[in-house]
């Protein structure tokens, strides 16, 4: 067995198993990573091939930025975005898996009854210079047209999702400081003048998510941000309220 | 070693995605999916240039990954759009059209 092929038996069935995955995981984050999975791995299949110019662009590009890419998006869409199981299409998902089952099984067999007539040449005349410098001789005369082309539309993806990602900003944003100080002294209240309470319990809990506790020992929904109350990702906090506290002279008694 | 098994790697990893794109709902994971039927694609380019022993096809795998760049960061910003009016990465949500 030749190096080459130890490669391909021990990484293949785990790129189909981390592909498969990608179809089964529940969680957006864990197809994410399974995907990061199949791409490093195709980019060894790459530089394996003869190819080691696009094995390397295949990491930077497809790992380093596209999956950054999705992975940002994710976060800003929620981390916990799952999938619903629900059909919506009655009877979609075995007329989906059946038809690309035969898909994929005339494939296989066309690739088995296909013959070329002489053995595979190998690059090594291709790559005798180099392989990236075969590669530029071929992008800067042959296809110079295509790759000029391919530079336009890059320009145009960039500024189509500036355009596309460009919100706004509220009115209220462009507040200054000194217009919200002077509303919070004129506001009926004067209790939070001086700022709102800061989130956590003094001493036991400092995380964002959990309330301050009042000097009574009641939490306040005003030492949270109204963003996490809003996603509803706010610690619930009895098991801080310092009812179950034991009390100091209670302590000092046992 | 016989290339060809990167061919029908390239099949099976094509056909996994294209049942994903069908299956799945969430708009983020449908887009992995396609970019799993490109790289596949993009493998068997590779492999066909090694066959031919010519270079066009390595050319032909670069270009493809620059359109599937462009791709992603403006299905991205689509869903990023459609997430901030409809709070939901969905495609079962964006049905406007069918009401």
């Amino acid at each position: 067995m030749t190096g080459e092929e130890l490669l391909f038996w021990s990484l293949a069935p785990l790129t189909v198993l981390a592909a498969l995955g990608i179809l089964f995981v529940k969680k957006a984050v864990h197809s994410a990573i399974l995907l990061a999975f199949v791409m490093i791995a195709l980019a060894v299949f790459y530089i394996a091939q003869e190819a080691p110019f696009l094995g390397i662009v295949q990491i930077v590009v497809y790992t380093g930025a596209v999956m950054m890419l999705f992975l940002f998006i994710l976060m800003l869409v929620g981390i916990d975005s799952s999938d619903s199981l629900k059909e919506n299409l009655k009877g979609l998902r075995p007329v989906a898996i059946t038809t690309s089952l035969a898909f994929a099984a005339v494939l296989v067999s066309l690739i088995s009854r296909a013959e070329l007539g002489r053995p595979s040449v190998g690059l090594g005349n291709a790559n005798a210079n180099g392989n990236v410098e075969g590669l530029a001789a071929l992008i800067f005369n042959d296809y110079v047209w295509a790759f000029e082309v391919i530079s336009a539309l890059l320009i145009t993806a960039a500024l189509g999702s500036m355009v596309l990602a460009h919100t706004q900003k509220s009115p209220q944003a462009r507040l200054t400081q000194r217009v919200r100080s002077a509303a919070r002294f004129r506001a009926p209240s004067l209790a939070t003048a001086a700022g709102l309470p800061n989130s956590g319990v003094y001493a036991r809990h400092n995380a964002v998510d959990v309330p301050a506790l009042l000097p009574d020992g009641t939490p306040t929904e005003l030492s949270i941000t109204t963003v996490l109350n809003k996603r509803g990702d706010v610690q619930e906090t009895t098991s801080y309220s310092l009812d179950s506290l034991p009390k100091v002279d209670e302590e000092g008694k046992k | 070693m016989n290339p060809t098994n990167y061919l029908y790697l390239s099949a099976i990893l094509f056909s996994i995605g294209a049942v994903g794109v069908v299956v799945r709902r969430n708009a983020i994971v449908l887009f992995m999916c396609i970019e799993l039927m490109l790289n596949a694609a993009n493998l068997a380019f590779v492999t066909f240039a090694r066959i031919n022993g010519n270079l066009d096809g390595q050319v032909v795998a670069f270009f493809t990954m620059v359109v599937a760049a462009c791709e992603v960061v403006i299905g991205l910003a689509i869903i990023v759009t459609i997430y901030r009016s409809r709070r939901s990465a969905s495609v079962d949500d964006a049905s406007l059209l069918s009401r």
